[in-house]
C-alpha cells in the first residue's frame, strides 16, 4: 500500500500540471461537500433593489438580475453539476464497460448485437439525443443523468472492445487458460484489469463533457429548472445581459465551468499514470 | 585514400529519468569502401545505438558527446541537418530489422521505391515507376511489375525484406548499414537475404556495416568483425583470425557460448556477472573487468581504446 | 514402453474468407503423427506458416484440432473440448513455455503472482503454502527472492524467461512445450536458460516439445528431431540422424542455410528461393514441397509421399529419399 501511496505522490509531485489538476479537483469535492454551508449568501434569496450590481468586495461575483449573490449561487451549483457528472460517467463507465468486453471477448453474435445498439445511438447528433430523450421524459436530475449517461455509452463500448480484442490473443491471456483459469476469470481477472487503466482515462474525459451536456441542457432550459442553481442556467440567464454590459452574469459561472472541465481533463492523464504499472520505475 | 566512414572515439550518452546513460565510450572504428565490416554484440553493446548516431537518427534525448563520424571526408558530427538529410538514402542507407514495420503501410511498394528515386537520384517523375520495377526485378523479386503496385501486407516477410533493400539500393549508396537484418526472418530467407547483399555489394564495390548478434552470420559474410561490449569496442581485426585467436576475453567469452557443431551443451559456458549499469561506470575504464576471470589489478585505470583501422587490436590489460 | 504423448492423424483446418463455395480451406496442421516418449526431449523445427504454433496449441488444449487424437497416458485429449479443459485434472500435466516470456505475463502482475496463479487455480495452494511453493520454484529457476515483487517490465529478458519457466513448472507437468524460449534472448543468456532446462527436465523427470528455428540449438538439447512444411512432418528421426543425414530435400535445404562459424569465406551454396505453396485448399495428390523442390520430379504431383523409414527410427515424406 505504501509502494502505491509513494507513487501517487511521485505523479503528482513530477509535474506541476498534475498538481495544479489535483489541487482543483480537492476544490471543487470541497465546494460541493460543504459547499451550502460555506456561501455567504443564500442563493435563492432574491433582493431586487440589489440586482445587477458588478462584481465588490460584498458580492465577490457580483448580484444577478434577482439580486442574488452569483457567488454563493456558483458555489451551491458545484454539488448539482458534480453530482450529475459523476453519477452519469458511473453509469456509463460501468455498463459500457461491461458491454465492450462482452462484445470484445465473445464477437459473434454479441458483439454484432451491441455494435448495432452503438451504431443506433451514435446515429443521433448526440447532444440533440440527450434533449430527446429529457424532453420525452421530463426535466429532472434523474434523466438529466440517465441522458447523459447513454449519449456517453457508446464511446466507453467502443474503447473497451477495442482494447479487449486486441488483448484476447496475447501470450498472458493463454497462459492464463494454461494455468486453469476459465472464460469468466479471464474476462474479469486478466482482461478487465488490464483495460481499467485505459478506461480510466477515458472516465476522466467524459467527466468533462457531461458537466458540459448537462449545462448545456439547462441553457437551453431541458435540465434543471430555475430557481435551482446549476453553471449551465446561471450562464443562461447572463447570456442575454452580456449585450446590455453586464457581463459578471454569465462570464463567472462559464469560468468556473471550463475550470471543472479542464481539471478533469488533467486528471485523466494523471489516473493513468497511478494506476498503469507499466509507468513505474 | 582514407576510408570512406571513420569513427573516431565517438561518446554518446542519453539522458533518462534515472541519470545520464553514458551509452557510448570512446568508440572507434573504419570501413574502407567495398569492405564489409561485422559490428558484433549482445543486447546492450551500444551497436545500433552507433548506427543511428552514424545516420544521425538517434533519439532526442541522444546526444554526442565526444568525438567525431567522418564520411567519405564530410564530418557528420558538425554537419547540418540539410547536409545529412542529402546524404541519409542517396550516399548512405539503412535497412532495419523489421522489414514489414519499416514500410509504409498504407503506400504500394513501388511508390515507396520511387519516392527515394525522386528525392535523391537524377530519375524523371515520369521514369521513375519503370526504374522502380528494375529495381524489384534486381532484388530477385518475380513478377516484379505486378508486384510493384501491391501494399506491404500483400507480401511475405520475404518480399517485404527485399522491397526495403531494394529501397535502400535504389540510389547506389556507397554504405549500406543493415541493422540485425534478418532477426524475425526465417533461416532460408534469411540466407537468400545475406547473399544478396553480398552480390550487390560486390557488383556496385558497396560498403556494408552489418550489425548483428550472431558471430556465425559475422564469420560468413564479413572481412573484418569489431566487437562492442558495453559502449566499448573491445576487439577489432580481420574475421578469420579474430575467431581463430581472440584477443579479448569478452570475445573469447562469445565464441564459448554459441552453440556450433561439434560441441555439446555440457561445453557451452556462460558469461558470468551481468553488464555494468552505464549511468554509474567510471569513465575511461574497462566495462567487462567486472565479469572476467582474467582481471588484474591494471584493469582498475584507463584503457587504451581500440584506434580504428584493418589491424587485429584489442582493448585489454591482459590479452588473451 | 508406452508413449507419454502419442498424437494420430491430428489436422486443423481453418476456413478463411469468401462465401459458399467461395470459402477456402486452410490446411494448418495436416495429418499429423509423432508420439513423445517419457523423459524425452523431441525437437518441433520448421519455418514461419509450417504449422508448429498450430501445432503446439492443440496440443496444450488451447484450440480444438478438427481431426485426429492426441492420447495422454490413456485419455485421449481430442475428446474433451478446449473450453473446458481448464477445469480438468488433465490440465495441470500439460504446460507451456512461451516464446516472448514478457508477453506471456499480465504486465499487472508481480513475477510472484505469475507463478502463484496456476498454483492458487490447480492446487488450491493459499497463505503461506503458496509463498514458500513460489519461493522454492524461484531457488529452483534461479530467480533471485528479491525480485519476485517486480513486475515484468521491470526484469531482464533472462529473469522473465526464468518466471515462465518456473510458472510452467510449477504444477508439476509431466510434459512442457516450450515454444522457441531462447529466441529472444543474448547468447550468453541462452546457455544459462537451456542448462537450466537440462538440468529441470532431469530433476523433474519431465518430457519436452521444443519448438525452434534455431538447428543448433535443437541439436544441442533435442533426443529426435520432427520437420515440419506447410502442416505435415516431412522427416522424423533421432537429432544425429535427421541433421547428419537429411532424407528430405527441405530438411537438406534448411541445414544449407544455417550460418556457421567458418574461418573461411564459404562455398556458394544452392539457396531456396521461391514461396511455399499455398495452405488453402491444397490439393491432397501433390507434395507440399514441389515447386520449390531442388529435385522435383512428374511423380511428385501425381501422389503425396508418405513418411517412409529411411534409416534406424528414420522416417521422411518423400518418393526419392
Amino acid at each position: 500500500m505504501t509502494e502505491t501511496l509513494r507513487h501517487v505522490r511521485h505523479v503528482l509531485t513530477e509535474n506541476p500540471v498534475t498538481l495544479l489538476a489535483a489541487g482543483l479537483f480537492v476544490f471543487f469535492v470541497l465546494a460541493a461537500v460543504l459547499g451550502p454551508a460555506l456561501a455567504p449568501y443564500d442563493p435563492f434569496a432574491s433582493d431586487a433593489a440589489r440586482a445587477l450590481q458588478p462584481p465588490s468586495l460584498r458580492h465577490w461575483f457580483g448580484t444577478d438580475a434577482l439580486g442574488r449573490d452569483i457567488f454563493s449561487r456558483v458555489l451551491v451549483a458545484t454539488r448539482l453539476d458534480m453530482t450529475i457528472a459523476i453519477s452519469s460517467v458511473i453509469l456509463a463507465f460501468a455498463f459500457g464497460t461491461l458491454a465492450g468486453l462482452a462484445a470484445g471477448f465473445m464477437g459473434g453474435a454479441t458483439d454484432q448485437a451491441i455494435g448495432r445498439l452503438v451504431d443506433t445511438i451514435m446515429a443521433f447528433p448526440l447532444f440533440v439525443l440527450a434533449m430527446g430523450i429529457v424532453a420525452a421524459l421530463g426535466n429532472t436530475v434523474t434523466n438529466i443523468v440517465l441522458a447523459t449517461a447513454i449519449i456517453n455509452f457508446p464511446l466507453y463500448v467502443r474503447v473497451a472492445r477495442a482494447e479487449t480484442a486486441q488483448r484476447k490473443s496475447a501470450g498472458f491471456i493463454e497462459a492464463a487458460r494454461l494455468s486453469g483459469d476459465g472464460e469468466a476469470a479471464i474476462l474479469f481477472g486478466q482482461l478487465l484489469p488490464n483495460i481499467l487503466p485505459i478506461m480510466m482515462v477515458q472516465a476522466s474525459l467524459t467527466m468533462g463533457y457531461a458537466i458540459l451536456n448537462a449545462a448545456g441542457l439547462s441553457f437551453i432550459g431541458l435540465g434543471v429548472r430555475p430557481p435551482t442553481p446549476e453553471w449551465g442556467i446561471m450562464v443562461a440567464e447572463g447570456a442575454g445581459l452580456m449585450i446590455s454590459g453586464e457581463w459578471w452574469v454569465a462570464l463567472f459561472p462559464g469560468l468556473v465551468l471550463m475550470l471543472a472541465v479542464f481539471c478533469f481533463n488533467l486528471l485523466g492523464d494523471a489516473l493513468r499514470d497511478i494506476v498503469d504499472p507499466r509507468r513505474r520505475s | 585514400m582514407s576510408d570512406l566512414l571513420e569513427v573516431e572515439n565517438l561518446s554518446v550518452a542519453f539522458r533518462t529519468r534515472g541519470g545520464l546513460v553514458r551509452a557510448l565510450e570512446n568508440v572507434s572504428f573504419s570501413i574502407a569502401r567495398g569492405e564489409t565490416v561485422a559490428l558484433v554484440g549482445e543486447s546492450g553493446s551500444g551497436k545500433s545505438v552507433t548506427a543511428y548516431a552514424a545516420m544521425g537518427i538517434l533519439d532526442p534525448a541522444g546526444q554526442v558527446t565526444g568525438g567525431r563520424i567522418r564520411f567519405d571526408g564530410i564530418d557528420l558530427t558538425a554537419a547540418g541537418r540539410a547536409e545529412i538529410e542529402d546524404l541519409r538514402g542517396r550516399e548512405m542507407s539503412m535497412i532495419f530489422q523489421n522489414p514489414r514495420a519499416a514500410l509504409n503501410p498504407i503506400r504500394r511498394v513501388g511508390t515507396q521505391i520511387a519516392d527515394v528515386l525522386l528525392r535523391h537520384g537524377n530519375v524523371r517523375r515520369a521514369d521513375a515507376p519503370a526504374e522502380a520495377v528494375r529495381l524489384l526485378a534486381q532484388v530477385g523479386i518475380p513478377d516484379p511489375a505486378r508486384r510493384a503496385r501491391a501494399y506491404p501486407f500483400e507480401l511475405s516477410g520475404g518480399m517485404c525484406q527485399r522491397v526495403m533493400i531494394a529501397i535502400a539500393l535504389a540510389c547506389s549508396p556507397a554504405l549500406l548499414i543493415a541493422d540485425e537484418p534478418t532477426t524475425g526472418l526465417d533461416v532460408t530467407t534469411q540466407a537468400v537475404a545475406m547473399d544478396l547483399i553480398r552480390d550487390l555489394a560486390r557488383e556496385r564495390q558497396m560498403a556494408t556495416l552489418l550489425i548483428t548478434h550472431d558471430l556465425s552470420l559475422a564469420s560468413e559474410y564479413c572481412d573484418r568483425v569489431v566487437v562492442m561490449h558495453a559502449g566499448h569496442v573491445v576487439e577489432s581485426g580481420p574475421v578469420a583470425e579474430l575467431l581463430a585467436a581472440p584477443r579479448h576475453p569478452y570475445t573469447a567469452r562469445l565464441l564459448a557460448a554459441t552453440p556450433r557443431p561439434g560441441i555439446g551443451l555440457a561445453d557451452l559456458v556462460a558469461i558470468s556477472g551481468e553488464l555494468p549499469d552505464l549511468r554509474r561506470a567510471e569513465a575511461g575504464v574497462c566495462r567487462f573487468a567486472g565479469r572476467c576471470d582474467r582481471r588484474q589489478d591494471d584493469c582498475a585505470g584507463l584503457i587504451t581504446p581500440v584506434p580504428p583501422g584493418p589491424l587485429h587490436h584489442a582493448a585489454c590489460w591482459n590479452p588473451l | 514402453m508406452t508413449a507419454l504423448l502419442d498424437v494420430v492423424n491430428l489436422q486443423k483446418i481453418y476456413p478463411v474468407g469468401g462465401l459458399g463455395k467461395a470459402r477456402g480451406q486452410l490446411h494448418a496442421v495436416d495429418d499429423v503423427s509423432f508420439s513423445i516418449a517419457p523423459g524425452e526431449t523431441v525437437g518441433l523445427v520448421g519455418e514461419s506458416g509450417c504449422g508448429k504454433s498450430t501445432l503446439v496449441r492443440l496440443l496444450a488444449r488451447l484450440h480444438d484440432p478438427t481431426a485426429g487424437s492426441i492420447r495422454f497416458g490413456d485419455t485421449d485429449l481430442a475428446d474433451m473440448k478446449a473450453r473446458g479443459f481448464a477445469r480438468r485434472p488433465e490440465r495441470a500435466a500439460i504446460q507451456m513455455v512461451f516464446q516472448d516470456a514478457g508477453e506471456s505475463i499480465n504486465p499487472r502482475y508481480t513475477a510472484f503472482e505469475a507463478i502463484a496463479a496456476p498454483l492458487r487455480r490447480l492446487r488450491g495452494l493459499r497463505g503461506a503454502d503458496l509463498q514458500r511453493r513460489v519461493e522454492s520454484l524461484a531457488d529452483a529457476t534461479g530467480i533471485p527472492r528479491a525480485l519476485l515483487g517486480r513486475f515484468p517490465h521491470q526484469l531482464s529478458g533472462g529473469q522473465k524467461a526464468r518466471v515462465g519457466i518456473a510458472r510452467a513448472i510449477a504444477v508439476e507437468p509431466r510434459l512442457l512445450i516450450l515454444d522457441e524460449p531462447t529466441a529472444a534472448l543474448d547468447v550468453s543468456v541462452q546457455v544459462v536458460i537451456l542448462k537450466l532446462l537440462m538440468e529441470l527436465r532431469e530433476r523433474l523427470g519431465l518430457s519436452y516439445l521444443f519448438v525452434s528455428h534455431d538447428i543448433n540449438v535443437v541439436r544441442l538439447i533435442c533426443d529426435r528431431v520432427l520437420v515440419m512444411y506447410l502442416g505435415k512432418i516431412v522427416e522424423q528421426g533421432p537429432t544425429a540422424e535427421v541433421l547428419g543425414r537429411p532424407a528430405h530435400p527441405y530438411t537438406r535445404a534448411l541445414l544449407s542455410a544455417v550460418p556457421e562459424l567458418t574461418l573461411e569465406p564459404p562455398p556458394p551454396r544452392p539457396r531456396l528461393g521461391g514461396e511455399p505453396r499455398s495452405p488453402i485448399n491444397p490439393d491432397p495428390r501433390i507434395c507440399r514441397f514441389f515447386g520449390r523442390c531442388p529435385d522435383g520430379r512428374p511423380a511428385c504431383a501425381d501422389s503425396m509421399p508418405r513418411l517412409a523409414p529411411v534409416g534406424p527410427a528414420h522416417a521422411a515424406a518423400c518418393h526419392f529419399a
